[in-house]
């Protein structure tokens, strides 16, 4: 990559290093490419591509920062990174006009990712949730909690007819994503509202015994506890399972691979817990934020406010399938005919909850993933407290990750 | 140093620690200059090493003794021994260590026997030994991470051509015990050709004529093997075991690729990875790597003290 030495800084043109999740559709690479011409020649934003792997990128992005490298200046950082890429001070606070035109218009569950001890430090990129798919040949009506799921699961299986509920078991984040979900829908949360201890409690319990009664109940799928998103997404469309939580990338998946099930593939809200008590699925994304180190942050702000304007985010959105974070584009007809359920997506990110908002949040997910792994072994009230003992030495940066 | 029976041939070692040889005080000008001379053409290898490697242990070292995360850069304190204290108390070091150790010994033991199959059959090679010798070396020649790439996708379902081999819906990389066996099998196939080479060269040493004398007194081919090469080629042999534990003992590429420590199957040099690199804890993760440096080192120095003159670093010169 020699676009690190700066390009044609020669010329007086900077050129501004966006590093983000590489992707394939080509939407991320038209907007640099479109806010470099808007610039009206002040700056040429070039587009490099992270590793694949969240660990991955998360890893090269710290070890660049930690080295105080001055050619990053546009960071794409996944939701959970933040608090403590802020903490660390390898991000820059946003504020005054920059700050104000962020914020504008922008979805609030996805703000609160990017904002740590009450200040702004990125900016909402793209947003993402899950929802509940199932196979209308199989399921009339779909389940509203978890409960009714397992019930009309079992019946399935009793006749003979694909029944599994695919889902994220593998010990990796996806798995604290699934307790964070259910926990939350459960009214409690992993941390206290001020990130200072563990919070769980009964919550936590009822979240854990949730997933260890689908993991012993005929809807779990063999492979469960080393399943992710795009195994659940193969079983999904191989025809062995009723039901599927996941992300909406999974409907233009199904409807290449496998025509004949499309017909029946539907969606609807995420279940809930409580039958009282709307669900609160976690949401994903990246939020771009502004190296600490950048040589050009007045740039770099402006830069990273057009890579996320209307136009940019409609882009990716259609091409790239990212859901956006301005709620305005969620009443854009485009968007509505190429997200059949942007309905339900909207809904789902105005209940969504976020992961612990927290630096040492690395630690807290792992803690939770490894004691939760395998949900087959779960036991509700010691399997909590390993977690609570666990987060306790991570928020005081002791004790040893596995 | 042990005073142990020499090879025939060998020379009188040099000047032992007690009991100096008389000889000792009245070293020749010529030979006190040769050993100057000695020195001064290892300085500069020395002094690179020093400025290399001195450097960053110590660092370490002092890293190891703070409470230091990275993401808290302001709270960073001395704390002793206190990180030593938290490894070594938990559960997870502990199931790193003798993951690490039975991986060691079993691919090491394994990689020794097929190792000395190797050797003897490229020894005794008449044709082709050049293509012979070049083939064998091989997996050796490929880099590690693509080769566990290789393996990674060969024992997926769905993608693999050996995981059809299995029953449907088996993937072994996601149990225990069948993934440690898979990444003791990734570095049996990439390390048993250094083995080989190692025990070739010793092979060299064991005369011709000591084998053909044994036979014409009756000796099997297995009494030759046991009887006369084994004990001759004693220091090519702990040389090649002590290579390759201390290179076994710190596997990271293999298992990083296979199954990312996941499953029970985390090396030290694993967990080290992680709390330096995921949980930014400089202070946890290089406890853990110094440690990893201990146990190195009292590896090596196990070696060197059982198997005395034969371990490298004693002299044995043919």
């Amino acid at each position: 990559m020699l676009a690190a030495c700066g390009g044609d800084e020669a010329s007086g043109r900077p050129t501004l290093n966006w590093y983000n999740f590489p992707d394939d559709s080509g939407a991320l690479q038209k907007a640099a490419d479109r806010c470099s011409q808007a610039s009206g020649g002040r700056y040429s934003i070039s587009y490099n591509k992270l590793p694949r792997a969240a660990d991955g990128q998360r890893q090269q992005l710290v070890r660049r920062l930690a080295a105080e490298d001055d050619s990053l200046d546009i960071l794409g950082l996944d939701v959970t990174w933040a608090a403590e890429f802020a903490e660390a001070r390898w991000v820059r606070e946003w504020t005054g006009k920059a700050k104000q035109e962020a914020v504008e218009g922008t979805l609030r569950v996805p703000l609160q990712t990017s904002t740590w001890k009450g200040k702004l430090y990125a900016v909402p990129y793209n947003t993402n949730t899950q929802l509940l798919w199932y196979r209308k040949d199989l399921v009339p009506t779909p389940p509203r909690t978890w409960a009714e799921m397992l019930d009309m699961a079992d019946a399935l299986s009793r006749q003979g007819k694909p029944h599994l509920v695919e889902v994220q078991g593998a010990q990796y984040e996806g798995l604290t994503v699934w307790f964070n979900t259910l926990i939350n829908s459960a009214g409690g949360s992993i941390l206290n509202a001020s990130a200072t201890e563990p919070s769980l409690g009964p919550p936590a319990e009822r979240a854990a015994g949730i997933m260890r009664d689908l993991a012993n109940s005929p809807a779990a799928d063999p492979s469960l506890s080393n399943q992710m998103e795009d195994q659940n997404r193969l079983a999904m469309e191989s025809g062995v399972a009723a039901f599927e939580l996941n992300y909406p990338f999974v409907y233009p998946s199904m409807r290449s691979n496998n025509p004949e099930l499309f017909k029946n593939f539907r969606w609807a809200p995420y279940p809930r817990v409580d039958a009282n008590r709307p669900a609160r699925p976690t949401i994903g994304g990246i939020d771009l934020a502004v190296s600490a180190y950048s040589r050009h942050p007045d740039l770099a702000f402006e830069a990273a406010l057009c890579l996320r304007n209307r136009e940019n985010q409609l882009t990716a959105a259609l091409e790239g399938g990212l859901p956006p974070t301005l709620r305005a584009l969620y009443d854009d007809s485009a968007f509505m005919k190429e997200y059949p359920f942007s309905t339900e997506v909207l809904a789902a990110l105005e209940s969504a909850s976020v992961r612990p908002i927290t630096p040492v949040y690395q630690n807290v997910s792992i803690a939770v993933s490894h004691t939760l792994s395998p949900p087959s072994g779960i036991e509700p009230e010691s399997s909590v407290a390993t977690i609570r003992e666990q987060i306790d030495d991570a928020l005081r940066s002791e004790g040893v990750i596995p | 140093m042990s005073t142990r029976a020499q090879p025939a041939g060998a020379p009188p070692p040099p000047e032992t620690e007690t009991g100096q040889a008389p000889d000792q005080a009245a070293l020749s000008a010529g030979a006190r200059q040769e050993r100057r001379l000695g020195w001064l053409l290892c300085a500069p290898a020395v002094v690179v090493m020093i400025a290399v490697t001195a450097y960053p242990i110590g660092y370490a070292v002092y890293l190891s003794l703070q409470r230091y995360d990275l993401r808290f850069p302001g709270q960073a304190e001395f704390v002793g021994l206190g990180n030593y204290g938290a490894v070594l108390s938990s559960p997870f070091w502990w199931d790193a260590f003798w993951v690490t150790l039975f991986i060691t010994a079993v691919s090491v033991a394994i990689e020794l026997v097929l190792g000395m199959g190797l050797a003897l059959v490229m020894h005794r090679t008449i044709f082709w030994r050049g293509t012979v010798r070049t083939a064998v070396l091989i997996p050796y020649g490929i880099v590690t991470v693509v080769a566990a790439f290789s393996w990674q996708y060969a024992w997926t379902p769905e993608l693999g051509y050996l995981a059809e081999l299995l029953p449907t819906g088996e993937a072994p990389l996601t149990e225990q015990w069948s993934a440690l066996w898979l990444i003791i099998l990734a570095e049996v196939w990439k390390t048993t050709p250094f083995m080989a080479l190692l025990l070739l060269a010793g092979l060299a040493l064991v005369p011709e004529e000591t084998l053909k004398a044994a036979m014409v007194d009756g000796a099997t081919a297995w009494q030759r093997f046991t009887k006369i090469m084994l004990p001759l080629m004693k220091p090519a042999i702990l040389v090649a075991l002590l290579f390759r534990t201390l290179d076994a003992f710190r596997i990271f590429d293999n298992i990083y690729i296979l199954t990312a420590g996941a499953h029970g199957t985390g090396s030290l040099s694993i967990l080290g990875y992680d709390n330096l690199f995921t949980a930014l804890n400089l202070g946890i993760g290089s406890a853990i790597s110094v440690l990893i440096f201990i146990c190195v080192g009292i590896i090596a120095f196990t070696f060197v003290k059982l198997f005395g003159a034969a371990a490298p670093g004693a002299e044995v010169k043919r």
